[in-house]
C-alpha cells in the first residue's frame, strides 16, 4: 500500500496511539467524578447504563472506521488501531453490562434471565456483547499467528454481527425519540457499505484483471 | 401513606395506634411533609409506610418527561425555564352545559384546595413520592357542569411551537392529549394540581396547572391543560396513538401486565438503589380497583 499523505503520516504514527487511549480511558474517571458529585442527575444508574453502552457502541464503529481509513490514507500502520479501537469497544460494553448486573438490577439473575429471554432489545445487546468475547480473546498478534490472518479475519467477521445487533439494541432500548441511534445507525451503515462496495469491486476486478486485491485486509 | 389531607383533628386522635405507638419512625420517614397535619387511618396501613419518602424536590424539578420541552430528562428544567404561564385559559368543550373560555380562576379559584403526597410511577419503571397542592378534579367538574351523556373528559396540552420548542419536531403527534372515563376523572385521588412541595408547579412539571392520578403510569398526567372537552366517546390519546401496543387508554399501575420491551414487576424509586416491588394501582387499589372489576386488565392495559 502507497501512502497518500506523507507528510502527515509521521506525526500521526507517532501520536494516535497516546490519543486513543486518551480517548478511551478518560470517560471512566469523568462519569465516576460526576457520579461522586452527584452530577449524574436524579437516576444516575440510568444514566451510567446509556452512556457506557454509548461509549461501547461509539469505538465499536471507530474500529470499523480503520479499515476505510487506512485504504483512504494507505498507511496499513493502522490496522493495530483496529484491534486497540475494537478492545475498547469491548471493554465499554463489559462495563455497561456491569452496570446493567450489578447498579440497575443488583444480581437478580431471575429478572435479568427474564429481561434476555423476553425483551428482544436486551437480547440483541447479550448478542453483540458474546460475539465481542472471541474477538477480545483473539486480539493478541499470537492469536494471528496462531490462526493465521484468513482463519483470524474470518472469525473477526463477526464484529459485523455484533454491532448490527448493537444499533438495534440501541433503537429499540429507547422510547421515542429515536434520532440518537438512528445517526449512530446511520453512521454504522455507511462503514459496513464499504465493505459492501469492496466487495463487489473485487468481485467484477477479479474477473477481468487479476488484481493484487490478495494484500488488501478483509476487515 | 400516600394521601394526606390537612384537618383539623391531632394525628394522635385518628392515627392507628399500631402507627401511632410507632410515630417516631413513621415521623422520622414522612417528617418533612406530615407534621401539622393528620393521616388517613384507612390508608396509613402498614404496607410501604415506612418506605414512602418524599422524593427531593431538586430531584422533581429536574428530571422530567415533558416532550414539549425537549426529550432529555433534564431537558424540560433547562428550556421551560423562560415559560410564561400567565395568563392562562382553558377551554370547556363538549357535552357541558355552557361550553366557553375559563380564565385560571375562574376554572380553579374558591375550590378547596387539597394537600396530597402521592407516589408517581412512571411507565419507564422509575417512581418518585411529590407532594402536590391543587383541587380535585371532580369539584371542577361539578363546577363545569358536563352533561348527563358525557361519558369522558378528554385533555389537550397548550401547542405552542414557539414557546414549546419540543414541538418544533414531531417526537410525538402534537398537541397532546389525555383522557379519563367520568367515573376515574370524578375519583377522589384525581387531582387538577396547581402546585408542588408548597411552591408554584414549575414550569417543567407542567404550569400552571396538570393532571395527577397516581393509579396511573406517569404519562396520563396531561401538563399545561388549555381544554377540558367532555364527550361519549373515548378520547384518543398521544401516547395510544403513538404506540398502541406499548401504551393503553387506562395505563392503570400493573406489575402483572408488562410494557412489551421491559418489566412493571419492579421500580426504581428515585435516590433508591435497589429496584422495588411495583404495587397494584400504584398502591391505591383501596381507593380504585372497584372502578375496573370485571374488565380484562391485560387487554385493558
Amino acid at each position: 500500500m502507497k501512502s497518500r499523505f506523507p507528510a502527515l503520516e509521521a506525526p500521526v504514527r507517532r501520536w494516535v496511539r497516546p490519543a486513543l487511549w486518551l480517548l478511551v480511558v478518560l470517560p471512566a474517571p469523568w462519569l465516576v467524578a460526576q457520579l461522586l458529585l452527584n452530577q449524574l442527575g436524579a437516576d444516575p444508574i440510568d444514566k451510567l447504563e446509556r452512556l457506557s453502552g454509548l461509549w461501547a457502541l461509539r469505538f465499536l464503529a471507530a474500529s470499523l472506521a480503520v479499515t476505510p481509513i487506512m485504504r483512504l490514507t494507505g498507511w496499513g500502520w493502522l490496522v493495530a488501531q483496529r484491534r486497540f479501537l475494537g478492545l475498547a469497544a469491548f471493554f465499554w460494553a463489559l462495563l455497561h453490562l456491569s452496570v446493567y448486573t450489578v447498579l440497575d438490577w443488583f444480581f437478580d439473575w431471575q429478572e435479568i434471565w427474564k429481561d434476555i429471554a423476553k425483551h428482544l432489545y436486551i437480547t440483541l445487546g447479550m448478542l453483540a456483547f458474546l460475539l465481542m468475547v472471541p474477538l477480545a480473546l483473539t486480539s493478541t498478534k499470537a492469536s494471528i499467528r496462531r490462526l493465521g490472518g484468513t482463519r483470524w479475519n474470518r472469525l473477526h467477521a463477526l464484529v459485523y454481527v455484533s454491532v448490527v445487533a448493537a444499533c438495534f439494541h440501541f433503537l429499540w432500548a429507547v422510547k421515542k425519540d429515536i434520532a440518537e441511534p438512528i445517526f449512530y445507525g446511520t453512521v454504522v451503515a455507511v462503514l459496513l457499505a464499504f465493505r459492501v462496495v469492496w466487495r463487489v469491486d473485487r468481485r467484477s476486478s477479479s474477473r477481468t484483471v487479476s488484481g493484487d486485491t490478495k494484500s488488501t485486509p478483509a476487515g | 401513606m400516600l394521601i394526606r389531607k390537612p384537618d383539623d383533628i391531632r394525628s394522635s386522635e385518628i392515627t392507628p395506634e399500631g402507627i401511632y405507638q410507632n410515630r417516631r419512625a413513621f415521623m422520622g420517614t414522612v417528617g418533612a411533609i406530615a407534621l401539622g397535619s393528620a393521616i388517613l387511618p384507612n390508608i396509613a396501613g402498614a404496607r410501604g409506610l415506612q418506605d414512602d419518602k418524599v422524593t427531593p424536590e431538586d430531584d422533581a424539578t429536574s428530571y422530567n418527561n415533558y416532550y414539549e420541552f425537549g426529550t432529555g430528562k433534564e431537558d424540560p428544567k433547562e428550556q421551560a425555564k423562560d415559560f410564561q404561564p400567565m395568563p392562562w385559559t382553558v377551554n370547556v368543550e363538549g357535552m357541558v352545559k355552557t361550553p366557553r373560555p375559563y380564565t385560571f380562576d375562574e376554572l380553579l379559584g374558591k375550590l378547596p384546595v387539597q394537600d396530597r403526597v402521592y407516589r408517581m410511577r412512571c411507565v419507564e419503571a422509575w417512581s418518585m413520592v411529590i407532594p402536590w397542592q391543587g383541587v380535585q378534579l371532580k369539584d371542577v367538574i361539578a363546577r363545569l357542569q358536563p352533561l348527563p351523556s358525557a361519558k369522558f373528559v378528554e385533555f389537550t396540552t397548550l401547542y405552542d411551537p414557539k414557546r414549546m420548542p419540543g414541538q418544533r419536531r414531531a417526537v410525538l403527534p402534537w398537541p397532546y392529549k389525555e383522557g379519563l372515563r367520568m367515573d376515574e376523572a370524578n375519583n377522589s385521588l384525581t387531582l387538577l394540581a396547581t402546585g408542588m412541595y408548597g411552591k408554584a408547579l414549575p414550569n417543567q412539571n407542567g404550569a400552571p396547572v396538570r393532571l395527577v392520578t397516581p393509579w396511573k403510569y406517569g404519562f396520563k398526567g396531561i401538563k399545561s391543560i388549555v381544554k377540558i372537552r367532555f364527550t361519549d366517546k373515548m378520547p384518543s390519546t398521544t401516547w395510544n396513538d403513538a404506540n398502541s401496543s406499548e401504551y393503553g387508554f387506562y395505563a392503570n399501575v400493573n406489575p402483572t401486565v408488562d410494557h412489551p420491551r421491559w418489566s412493571q414487576a419492579k421500580e426504581r424509586r428515585i435516590g433508591e438503589f435497589l429496584r422495588r416491588n411495583t404495587l397494584m394501582f400504584n398502591g391505591y387499589a383501596d381507593q380504585v380497583a372497584s372502578m375496573y372489576s370485571g374488565m380484562d386488565l391485560r387487554k385493558n392495559y
